[in-house]
């Protein structure tokens, strides 16, 4: 490896002045990945180096709001990669409906479009009424507009065709109506979410769950993290209690992988022995 | 020049079938691993690893998150993921946004390569109808690394080429696609086939 460049020494100083000013933890993300934002941020805040956009992050709470928006992942799909609800939905759903009252974590939601999905499948397999969704996210804008449910309608072309090639039974008009130049979500969803701050980096297991959803969160992460988020994610769960992950996700590598079975090799979806 | 240790390769349209004319010309001496991405329509299952395997003794594999880089190995990026290399010398998968309505990118792959590598890498731009690849190969140069095009008139697509051209200036090496493998080889002090060197 060859030395440290003044930029990585820059990066390192300005993720050591937010984990010490904000405690939002960055410092143990995949670095080419941060690094990349940061240069977008630097753009936009016009900061010709990161040490100067780290004098303004200390001083300016406000900016450090808006840089938590190019730091953290802000995009999602809804019923993204089909053939996981699909599969949650034929191998998972049928575990579910035994249980009396479910909980369901989606960690990692960012604006909240996979909650909603996941909240679609469960109503349309009737467990909506007995399920809460916690949703959480790092960015509290993000869950601001999570929490809101109000996306572009522009994109609902593609998520409707996501939605059939996940087994949608109606059609994903029932779910929303058009208001505000958007799609509004319909209340029915809403109902069952709850959005809150957690970070898998420094927060703690809050609840027991039978099915964890953190799909493309944990490409974010450097090893050691993603082994510590993979404790706390298994830890959330209920023995026989559900993982999902991304689709370029695995356990395979990964000490907690003996914690597991894999119910949907394909899909990404391991059942905790 | 110093040795290059990684070799980096974009394309488009028209990319695979210069992929598919380079990679079985490529000495065994070009033992550096090489990082391919190449734009596909994102619902496709992805059939390149499987396709490049087929013409070249190497192993071909789709790049996965965290794995090291490894000599004589040649990674696909995954569609609907950017591919990034770290300064660790392994990889990285991001679901950011697309670039060049692009995801993966080429820009996010060879950005993140001259981060990781400095002048240790090249940077190779094949045919394709866009602009992707421009900017990323202009940083490797920046950082001292060799940028490659594959000469427009032997590409079918030459706008992505050219646009690279443009960007970098005139420390570009252009290359006609027949040429390329061999040129690869003689970066990394490999004899080529003939002993023709290219510059």
């Amino acid at each position: 490896m060859k030395d440290l460049s003044t930029r990585d020494v820059e990066l390192g100083l300005l993720l050591d002045a937010i984990y010490l000013t904000y405690h939002y933890d960055f410092r143990s993300y995949s670095e080419a990945s941060v690094k990349r934002r940061v240069r977008t941020a630097l753009v936009h805040f016009r900061c010709e180096t990161i040490s100067r956009l780290q004098e303004r992050v200390l001083r300016e709470p406000q900016l450090f709001a808006e840089l938590l928006r190019f730091l953290t992942v802000q995009v999602s799909d809804m019923f993204r990669d089909p053939t996981y609800y699909l599969a949650l939905r034929e191998k998972v759903v049928p575990y579910l409906k035994t249980y009396a009252s479910l909980k369901i974590w989606v960690a990692g939601c960012s604006l909240g479009e996979e909650a909603y999905s996941l909240a679609i499948v469960l109503h349309e397999e009737g467990l909506l009424e007995r399920t809460l969704i916690y949703a959480t996210d790092i960015n509290p804008e993000s869950l601001r507009t999570a929490e809101a449910g109000v996306y572009e309608i522009d994109r609902f072309t593609r998520f409707s065709e996501s939605y059939r090639l996940a087994g949608g039974r109606a059609s994903l008009g029932d779910y929303y109506s058009a208001a505000y130049g958007g799609a509004v979500l319909d209340r029915r969803l809403k109902k069952a979410i709850v959005f809150s701050d957690h970070s898998l980096a420094t927060d703690s297991v809050f609840a027991e769950m039978q099915l964890v959803s953190c799909r493309n969160v944990l490409i974010y992460f450097e090893k050691g993290l993603q082994e510590h988020a993979l404790g706390l994610l298994s830890d959330s769960l209920c023995r026989k209690g559900f993982l999902g992950l991304g689709l370029k996700e695995t356990l395979r590598f990964s000490q907690h992988a003996a914690a597991f079975t894999e119910l949907v090799p394909d899909a990404r979806i391991y059942q905790k022995i | 020049m110093s040795d290059i240790e990684a070799i980096v390769i974009g394309g488009s349209a028209g990319g695979l079938d210069a992929l598919l004319s380079i990679v079985p010309a490529l000495p065994e001496q070009v033992s550096c691993p090489i990082v391919i991405v190449l734009h596909l329509p994102p619902a496709q299952p992805n059939l390149v690893p499987e396709i490049l395997s087929r013409v070249c003794a190497r192993a071909v594999h789709e790049a996965e998150d965290k794995a090291p880089l490894r000599d004589q190995t040649i990674y696909v990026a995954a569609p609907n993921y950017h591919l990034l290399i770290e300064r660790n010398r392994s990889l990285s998968l991001s679901i950011d946004e697309p670039v060049h309505h692009s995801r993966p990118a080429i820009d996010v792959l060879f950005e993140s390569a001259a981060d990781a590598y400095g002048p240790a890498v090249a940077g190779l731009v094949l045919s394709g109808a866009n602009q992707d690849g421009a900017e990323g190969l202009c940083q490797i140069r920046q950082a001292g690394g060799v940028a490659i095009v594959q000469a427009p008139a032997t590409a079918s697509s030459p706008m992505m080429p050219e646009a690279a051209m443009r960007r970098v200036g005139p420390s570009t090496h252009v290359v006609r696609l027949v040429d390329l493998g061999a040129f690869l080889a003689s970066l990394v002090g490999a004899k080529t086939r003939g002993g023709e060197v290219l510059s």
